[in-house]
């Protein structure tokens, strides 16, 4: 939820390519299913925008390799978010809870970029007020550090370390036209 | 302190003279006069010297509402606009219906000293447009009442303002009415068109006014009396009023500046400083007031100043009582409305603002160009400097004007009242 | 985004659209939850400040205000000082001290809710001010057409009754347009304000021949008061002509929707049996009115405090 900056003016570098993410995609997968045990109680939940396609990604991945229906759906956190007295009104993403709901289920969050941890911080308390799961997980394609809460992810696609003054843009066919992961600006 | 010489004035926008006065007196008029004995020399080289303009409408509202008028402080913007004399409108409280009110009113107006307050005289008691006040009473007493008017209400009943037209022929009265059918307007707020119906603000149709403009005309044909009509708002009441004087009745007419200025378009704010009885009308409107106007079917302008206090502005504008000061604003807006567009010149304007409503009222020492034997009512004007309206920088005790920050033509630089300076400089001298 | 919602014309096209998405996505995320509340607004003040007597639109604003955690006052005419006659400017600097992050209005005077938002730093939501406009009831009338006959654009709306009086016709013309629908006004003649060919939308007296060219019939109401002065001679007269029985009712087509603001005069505007059938969008509308007035706080408190 932090980078959605597809024109940032200045030097870019492609660090995952659509390859790239079609691997870590599998491995993430692969490691959700290790870590729980067959995902038979997991749900996963993306946080708009681009945590939802990768959401659904896994789900089919999930589906492909062991044969597992893993209900998924969208999470939207802007009315749980800090920061709307300074950063404005935003436009609210869409939130689908799968039938069945979460209460006693394995629910695993799935977001594109893991910063601050601010936006998880959100998920959780919107989470909560949903109902009352099992356990939290979650997954992230790209961790790129500097948190400012204690939260950390239980599945990482790829650590990138940033400065403060880049950008981690992700991309994905679902929104954009290709898949990748670029990183923008930094020592101009 | 009544003795000056006025040196290069231009004399009502003509020749550039001096002009004499002694005693409050206009001794002479002409080029390369000396000081009459112990007399002040102005320089108004660049000034045009218009006698004092005289208003048919003022709203004092002393007694009654001091809070938001006095008869000193109206006098004091009336100076500061121009003017040496005022016609102080019936609607106090008590109502200006008997002797006794009128003459207060007058009192009050000698005591300041800034300029003749003559007191109008309320055509029906308590305004309730019942039964007739005691007009002829009022027309005796000091205040020598010649106008009679239930202004802020119509006389609506058409045997009532027949009566009253009647009634005043006696003594050279005239009937000064509000022109505006009950029926039509219950509740009006605004005028009736494009803006009320999107503001939901109930209507005030300019048939309301032509209507009873119409009738009055008739009425006055008929008993051959004077009428005059009080700010004529709307383009049907310009024909009216053209027709009727071509039928050599005895009708004149006033117009506001706030009605040759501005639209409805302004209550898009709900600001009630925009609310005023009649309404602001459209850009048709104000086309045929300035026509009328500049053609003479309208006679004069008049201000309509009508202090109201904060607690009566500050309000929704269903609340807010109808009315807007003028006093200070009148002759700029006339310039800018009128003269700049070449409508009237200067002997236009001194025709509209002093000499015509001067003889209305019956006034007889004002309304005169400067001449020899005149009494000194005058006021210089630069028509160079113009000026932009600071409401707290009015002399009213209202700060009620829709001119907030507007930037007009024209600055009054002195006014002399029989010879004495009530305005300096552009400053009230008491 | 805007700062006061006063009229329907203070939204655009995209604001107004964002307005009803927004409003969309919340019956969303509250669908089915355990905790009906959001954090969004927690610590803001909404204060309701009603100087007419509407239980349903206030109840509203405050179930819109709570879910979104927001602290609500409320200020009705009743029981407060105004009705000792203290003037709204005083009132507004009440509210300004209190720290009102917004304020609900109803008033009767037209312009009420503008001139209440020259006077607080805060935001201002028209919730009827006389008989100018009631902004949120036209947003929760153009969401629930949008999400039964799923589009506004082009929509065929026919608005009947009593549109002089109505601030609920008002706001709906203009919102509608700006959606892109089509607005027809039927009424008797002398309902209809003095001005109403300059609104962006056509007028028919004959409402026969309007009905089967109608995707969504809105029933204004209409108080009898008004055949007291002359609006029109008679109930009779008045339902002959202007009101949906079953009849005009079956000139409908087949999927057009009946709606009306409500409280309803059954046998007057619309027959008890046309009413029933259009309660259901009525029952609807309830919920929906929360979710517009939800979408409509979020938007307007969301953002630096006293931004534009």
């Amino acid at each position: 939820m932090v980078e959605r900056a597809h024109n940032t003016p200045g030097p870019s570098r492609e660090l995952l390519s659509d390859a790239d993410i079609g691997r870590v995609v599998d491995r993430i997968a692969h490691q959700i299913l290790e870590k729980t045990r067959g995902a038979r109680d997991v749900t996963l939940l993306g946080i708009p925008t681009r945590g939802v396609p990768l959401a659904v990604r896994l789900a089919e991945r999930i589906r492909s390799f062991e044969g597992v229906e893993v209900p998924h759906g969208a999470l939207d956190v802007t009315l749980y978010r800090d920061d709307l007295r300074l950063r404005g009104a935003r436009p609210l993403g869409p939130t689908s809870v799968p039938a069945g709901g979460i209460d006693g289920r394995r629910v695993i969050l799935v977001d594109d970029v893991l910063y601050s941890g601010r936006t998880v911080r959100a998920a959780l308390n919107a989470l909560y007020d949903i109902g009352r799961p099992l356990q939290v997980q979650l997954a992230v394609l790209v961790d790129r550090g500097h948190r400012e809460l204690p939260i950390r992810a239980d599945y990482v696609g790829k650590n990138i370390p940033t400065a403060h003054s880049e950008k981690v843009s992700v991309l994905l066919r679902e929104t954009d036209e290709r898949d990748a992961v670029v990183l923008h600006g930094g020592d101009l | 302190m009544n003795s000056w010489l006025i040196q290069n004035a231009s004399i009502v926008g003509r020749e550039t003279a001096d002009i004499a006065i002694e005693n409050g007196v206009v001794t002479e008029v002409g080029t390369g006069l000396t000081a009459p004995e112990g007399a002040r020399v102005l320089d108004a080289t660049g000034l045009i010297a218009l006698p004092g303009l005289v208003d048919l409408h003022t709203h004092l509202r002393e007694p009654g509402r001091e809070d938001a008028e006095t008869v000193e402080s109206g006098s004091r913007a009336a100076a500061l606009g121009g003017y040496t004399a005022v016609c102080a409108m019936a609607n106090t409280s008590p109502v200006a219906d008997t002797a006794g009110v009128v003459e207060q009113v007058w009192r009050l107006g000698r005591d300041a000293g800034l300029v003749d307050v003559q007191p109008i005289g309320a055509v029906t008691v308590g305004l309730k447009g019942e039964h007739m006040a005691e007009l002829g009473a009022m027309a005796d007493s000091a205040a020598n009442v010649r106008i009679f008017s239930d202004d802020g209400f119509c006389v609506a009943d058409p045997k009532m303002m027949r009566r009253a037209l009647e009634y005043v022929k006696a003594f050279d009265g005239v009937i000064a009415q509000h022109a505006e059918e009950p029926a039509l307007t219950a509740g009006a707020q605004m005028h009736e068109g494009e803006f009320s119906s999107q503001l939901g603000l109930a209507g005030w149709p300019a048939v309301a006014e032509e209507a009873i403009i119409a009738r009055d005309c008739l009425l006055t044909g008929h008993v051959g009396s004077r009428l005059h009509v009080c700010h004529v708002s709307t383009a049907g009441s310009v024909e009216i009023l053209r027709w009727a004087k071509s039928k050599g009745w005895r009708v004149t007419a006033e117009v506001c500046p706030h009605h040759l200025l501005l639209t409805d378009e302004r209550a898009t704010t709900y600001d009630p400083v925009n609310k005023v009885n009649p309404p602001l009308r459209t850009d048709t409107d104000i086309e045929a007031l300035r026509a009328g106007l500049a053609e003479g079917v309208i006679d004069v302008v008049a201000t309509d100043h009508a202090p109201h206090s904060s607690e009566d502005k500050d309000c929704e504008w269903a609340a807010a009582r109808p009315g807007m000061l003028g006093l200070q604003t009148a002759l700029s807006i006339v310039v800018k409305t009128m003269v700049e567009p070449g409508l009237l010149d200067w002997d236009g304007v001194a025709e509209r603002m002093s000499r015509r409503p001067a003889r209305i009222a019956g006034l007889d020492g004002h309304g005169l160009d400067p001449a020899p034997g005149v009494p000194a009512n005058l006021t210089l004007i630069d028509p160079a400097a113009s000026w932009t309206v600071v409401p707290n920088e009015l002399a009213s005790l209202s700060r009620n004007t829709p001119y907030a920050q507007m930037t007009f033509p024209a600055t009054v630089r002195a006014t002399f009242l029989r010879g004495e300076a009530t305005v300096l400089e552009g400053k009230a001298q008491k | 985004m805007i700062r006061h919602l006063l009229s329907a014309a203070d939204l655009d096209r995209d604001t107004a659209t964002l307005l009803l998405d927004t409003a969309r996505q919340l019956g969303q995320a509250l669908t089915g939850r355990e905790v009906k509340k959001l954090p969004t607004l927690r610590g803001r003040t909404v204060v309701n400040l009603f100087y007419e007597d509407s239980t349903r639109t206030r109840v509203s604003f405050e179930t819109a205000a709570k879910r979104l955690s927001a602290d609500v006052v409320n200020f009705s005419a009743k029981g407060s000082s105004v009705s000792k006659g203290e003037s709204l400017k005083d009132t507004a600097w009440t509210l300004q001290a209190m720290g009102a992050d917004a304020v609900v209005i109803r008033h009767p005077a037209s312009g009420a809710s503008h001139r209440l938002a020259g006077w607080v730093d805060g935001s201002v939501l028209n919730a009827g001010d006389g008989t100018h406009e009631h902004p949120t009831q036209a947003l929760l009338d153009a969401y629930t057409m949008r999400e039964r006959m799923g589009r506004l654009d082009g929509l065929r709306v026919t608005i009947v009754g009593d549109v002089l009086h109505s601030r609920v016709a008002r706001s709906n013309v203009l919102l509608l347009r700006t959606l892109g629908a089509d607005v027809t006004l039927v009424a008797p003649p002398t309902l209809l304000p003095v001005g109403v060919e300059t609104w962006p939308a056509r007028i028919s007296y004959d409402f026969d021949a309007i009905l089967p060219k109608t995707d969504v019939v809105m029933m204004l109401r209409v108080q009898r008061e008004r055949m007291t002065d002359s609006f029109f001679p008679s109930v009779r007269e008045y339902s002959r002509r202007y009101g949906l029985d079953l009849r005009r009712a079956a000139l409908l087509p087949d999927d057009a929707l009946v709606m009306h603001p409500g409280p309803m005069v059954r046998g007057m505007e619309i027959a008890p049996e046309v009413a029933d059938s259009a309660r259901s969008a009525i029952v609807e509308q309830v919920a929906n009115g929360v979710l517009v007035r939800m979408a409509a706080l979020y938007l307007l408190l969301s953002g630096e405090k006293g931004a534009e």
